[in-house]
């Protein structure tokens, strides 16, 4: 990897591929979990699949757990660069004036949703593969709803995944159309990417908030 | 106008850097930002104060000399403009300006805010040119057709006077709007085209060389950029620099 990815460009490239990767998990994630607020079953039924399919859990979730964590190391990788780069400070810099917060401040997104990411698989992800793995507890299909809704009882735990995916917009709002520009696509249709990356960078965000919330209040 | 001056001195490229502060009367809301700079360097001499070193030469925008980062901004706080054609009717009777060289590691200091930019002439020695003869017999450009949206883009690109304020602003101090630029001007063209795969490895394996920043597209190179270079020169280079690598 490391003479792969020796060109900043290419750092840039594989950023991008793990972000466009990462954001489509993210709107798989959301469609299962939004059927939680219509259907108890469904939500089960989706869960007790993901949970149990071998080619989720042992091809699908490794996967997804390296680009997690690749994205992220990559992300300070760069960052790091980045800082060496400039050498002095300027006294004055006014980077607002040409640049928005967002772009120039991706790093604190980023590092916001990755201490999320902790609270998230202490959470679910921890306790999932203990039930399973480590306990070896027996298979129950309908354990999947109880268990997220049993989760938002807790305020605290509520606030801090709204806080959470307030971040996860922002990060996005300036992700998802980066990352089209960083893999050399920039030409008529990328008004459009843009407007599908307002809407996304939206939606996802909100629509996991409003789960959150859902449960919190219906119960 | 009567301006304060909050300008970087520093003796040469290894001494120490800091601010000092200047008071200027009877400025010209028609000058040039330049034409002010030789109005306060003629006050220091009359003081016996070494006067501020800064890069200048054509004074007409097109050289790309004029490096100066004022309060804040490369090239001071209008668009499309250097420093050399920012007037100082942009700024009001009593204001405090900040000036400082442009910075970046690959850009080290030489003298107060002139700035040693040879890692751009690398960087265009790296793949920044076709290959012809030029012994007499050269075809003539005009015979090849090309389309005049490629031509336009190529000519925008080309516009690129390798000021370095894309540098400058940029918050990782990537060169990518330059070596696009750069890039973009040959890629587009036939002449350009046949050299494309070396052009694009070797001149951003030189810029990185450098230790240029990555870019994270915040799109302000081209904001602050004089010439109005586009991001879409990046994508660009992106895409030939991928499909290059995937050549070689």
């Amino acid at each position: 990897m490391g003479v792969v990815l020796s060109s900043t460009i290419l750092r840039k490239v594989a950023m991008a591929l793990s972000g466009l990767f990462l954001m489509f998990f993210l709107l798989q994630h959301f469609a299962i979990n939004i059927t939680s607020v219509f259907s108890e079953t469904v939500f089960n039924q989706f869960s007790h699949f993901m949970g149990t399919n071998a080619l989720v859990q042992f091809v699908l979730q490794p996967i997804l757990i390296f680009g997690v964590i690749f994205h992220f190391i990559m992300g300070f990788v760069l960052d790091i660069r980045n800082r060496r780069a400039r050498g002095t400070r300027y006294a004055v810099y006014k980077g607002s004036s040409n640049a928005s917060w967002v772009s120039r401040n991706m790093i604190i997104s980023g590092g916001t949703i990755l201490a999320f990411l902790v609270l998230h698989f202490y959470d679910f992800w921890v306790p999932e593969m203990k039930y399973k793995y480590i306990e070896v507890l027996p298979e129950n299909p309908d354990r999947y709803y109880e268990e997220l809704v049993h989760k938002f009882e807790n305020l605290t735990r509520v606030v801090l995944y709204v806080i959470s995916f307030l971040f996860l917009a922002l990060h996005l709002s300036h992700g998802f159309s980066s990352a089209f520009q960083s893999i050399g696509f920039n030409n008529k249709y990328t008004t459009v990417i843009k407007s599908i990356s307002k809407v996304y960078a939206i939606g996802i965000p909100l629509g996991f908030a409003f789960i959150a919330i859902f449960h919190h209040l219906t119960h | 106008m009567k301006l304060t001056l909050k300008i970087w001195r520093q003796e040469n490229a290894t001494a120490k850097g800091s601010m000092q502060t200047y008071s200027l009367k009877g400025v010209s809301p028609d000058m040039s930002f330049l034409e002010m700079m030789d109005v306060l360097n003629e006050q220091l001499m009359e003081q016996g104060i070494d006067p501020v070193a800064f890069d200048h030469d054509c004074r007409e925008g097109i050289c790309g000399s004029c490096s100066m980062f004022i309060n804040g901004e490369a090239h001071g706080p209008d668009r499309l403009v250097t420093t050399c054609q920012l007037h100082m009717r942009k700024f009001k009777d009593g204001d405090t300006i900040h000036i400082e060289p442009f910075r970046a590691k690959p850009f080290p200091v030489i003298k107060d805010l002139v700035v040693d930019r040879t890692a751009f002439d690398r960087i265009q020695h790296a793949g920044g040119f076709i290959s012809v003869n030029t012994s007499g017999n050269t075809q003539d450009a005009n015979a090849i057709p090309i389309e005049k949206a490629d031509a336009d883009k190529a000519f925008d690109a080309a516009t690129c006077i390798g000021c370095g304020a894309c540098v400058a602003t940029c918050k990782n101090a990537s060169a990518m709007l330059f070596v696009s630029a750069k890039v973009s001007q040959y890629a587009l063209l036939p002449q350009g085209k046949v050299e494309a795969t070396d052009r694009v490895l070797n001149m951003v394996n030189q810029m990185d060389e450098e230790g240029f920043g990555n870019c994270t597209n915040t799109g302000a190179c081209e904001v602050e950029c004089p010439k109005g270079i586009s991001l879409e020169n990046i994508a660009r280079m992106n895409k030939e620099f991928l499909l290059a690598s995937y050549k070689v």
